[in-house]
């Protein structure tokens, strides 16, 4: 039961640091998926350079290059900053990805339509395309919002309380090692379930009003 | 431009880890990978005790973050009176994460082989072993192999988990270069570059490997 407690003691830093990296991904999406969808082509390279570099490096190393390595002048950024900055700018490049199949899900007619009809670019993309394509994308944002669950365990390396952190303290401190993690382990499968459910259930729904 | 000197000092160090890094990754796909094709069969069993408990090592395992794998199998079994190594056990708990990914895109990959081919052998008296020997486990690898590729890059990626076990690979190295000389920034920059040096090219290939798996379908509709 002490180390249930010791466990669950972590729960909160944990949602917190999904939930703010989350959002923090989900809005800086959008701009990184409309250069990687721009006509110009430096706009369109480096947004390319800098999803495949957020994505091709582990999220450990972001951590710890931010956490470690950045100090500007006497500052240097806090053990929970470092780690929704982190996983924030990890999660954009991976929803900005999302939201390239969202777009692409769409039927290219839905495009034409908006031409032919004289309405512009962006608000074809912001009243049509977007909103359709925001249908398509949240089983994934979702499924991806699952494993941004898992992935915030790395902030315990950088002292962030979060669950694993209490985890390993109470492991090195107790004697039952096996126990306190296979209760850790237990307590992320119950947090992932919910959403699990929930993805299954948006997909039936938001997909019926989809041009594609 | 002083850092330059100060990455070609370090490279060696670093490429060390790199390929103690490879190696744990090709370890645990070796392992891996077969224990989540048998997983990804049987899940399908008409036993409902091995069915159920393929299910359940799939999801305990998909569900808990690596890190936790991992550390259960370092600083967790040896309550149990087993002890492994740090590299042992960082192979150890990535090959069962890969085993249980791997066994849910293994899965998908058999399912989408069309359910004619299987009556097919029924009809022809194939046995059920012989169905998936030569028809089912074949055509499915080849529609789960892009899947596959792009989790082998995410489990290259997961290797630098093995830092908090103490596993001396990429980031390790680079973690203790950066401790000694407090030039963190640099260093970390200089690991994070070599593991993209891996990754960036090796997504690259997935999609090739994608579009040349997908060839057939333009041809066939």
């Amino acid at each position: 039961m002490e180390a249930l407690e010791a466990v669950l003691l972590g729960v909160p830093l944990t949602l917190l640091v999904t939930g703010a990296s989350l959002s923090i991904g989900v809005v800086l999406g959008v701009p990184l998926v409309m250069g990687l969808r721009s006509r110009n082509m430096p706009i369109r390279s480096a947004c390319r350079y800098t999803v495949n570099l957020l994505r091709g490096i582990p999220a450990i190393v972001w951590l710890f290059i931010i956490y470690f390595g950045v100090s500007i002048g006497a500052f240097q950024f806090d053990a929970i900053s470092a780690a929704i900055i982190g996983l924030g700018l990890i999660s954009a490049a991976y929803m900005a990805e999302i939201y390239r199949g969202g777009i692409s899900a769409v039927h290219a007619g839905q495009w034409e339509a908006g031409h032919a009809l004289g309405v512009s670019d962006w608000t074809t993309f912001s009243r049509i395309v977007g909103p359709q394509a925001l249908r398509v994308s949240i089983p994934s944002m979702t499924s991806y919002a699952i494993s941004l669950i898992k992935d915030s365990s790395i902030a315990s390396t950088i002292g962030v309380t979060e669950i694993v952190f209490f985890t390993t303290q109470d492991a090195r401190s107790g004697g039952g090692g096996l126990t306190v993690y296979l209760l850790a382990a237990a307590v992320y499968v119950a947090m992932c379930i919910p959403l699990g459910l929930l993805s299954r259930k948006l997909d039936s729904s938001l997909r019926k009003k989809v041009s594609r | 431009m002083s850092f330059i000197t100060d990455w070609l000092d370090w490279f060696p160090t670093l490429f060390d880890g790199l390929l103690l890094s490879l190696q744990i990754t090709g370890l645990s796909l070796l392992l891996g990978l077969p224990v989540g094709l048998l997983l990804a069969v049987f899940a399908s069993s008409r036993n409902a005790l091995v069915r159920g408990i393929c299910v359940g090592v799939v999801e305990i395992s998909r569900g808990a973050p690596a890190l936790v794998v991992l550390q259960l199998f370092y600083f967790g079994l040896p309550s149990t009176g087993i002890t492994l190594s740090s590299f042992t056990a960082g192979f150890a708990a990535l090959a069962l994460t890969t085993a249980a990914f791997t066994s849910e895109i293994l899965r998908a990959g058999l399912q989408a082989v069309p359910a004619g081919e299987i009556e097919a052998c029924q009809t022809l008296g194939v046995s059920r072993l012989d169905t998936l020997r030569f028809v089912v486990i074949p055509q499915g690898l080849r529609i789960a192999l892009p899947a596959l590729m792009g989790f082998a890059i995410l489990i290259f990626q997961a290797t630098s988990l093995c830092f908090t076990i103490a596993v001396p690979e990429l980031l390790s190295q680079a973690y203790s270069i950066g401790s000694s000389t407090f030039k963190y920034f640099s260093v970390l920059a200089l690991a994070g570059l070599l593991y993209a040096a891996v990754t960036i090219p090796a997504t690259w290939l997935v999609g090739v490997t994608e579009k040349r798996m997908s060839r057939h379908l333009t041809l066939a509709h």
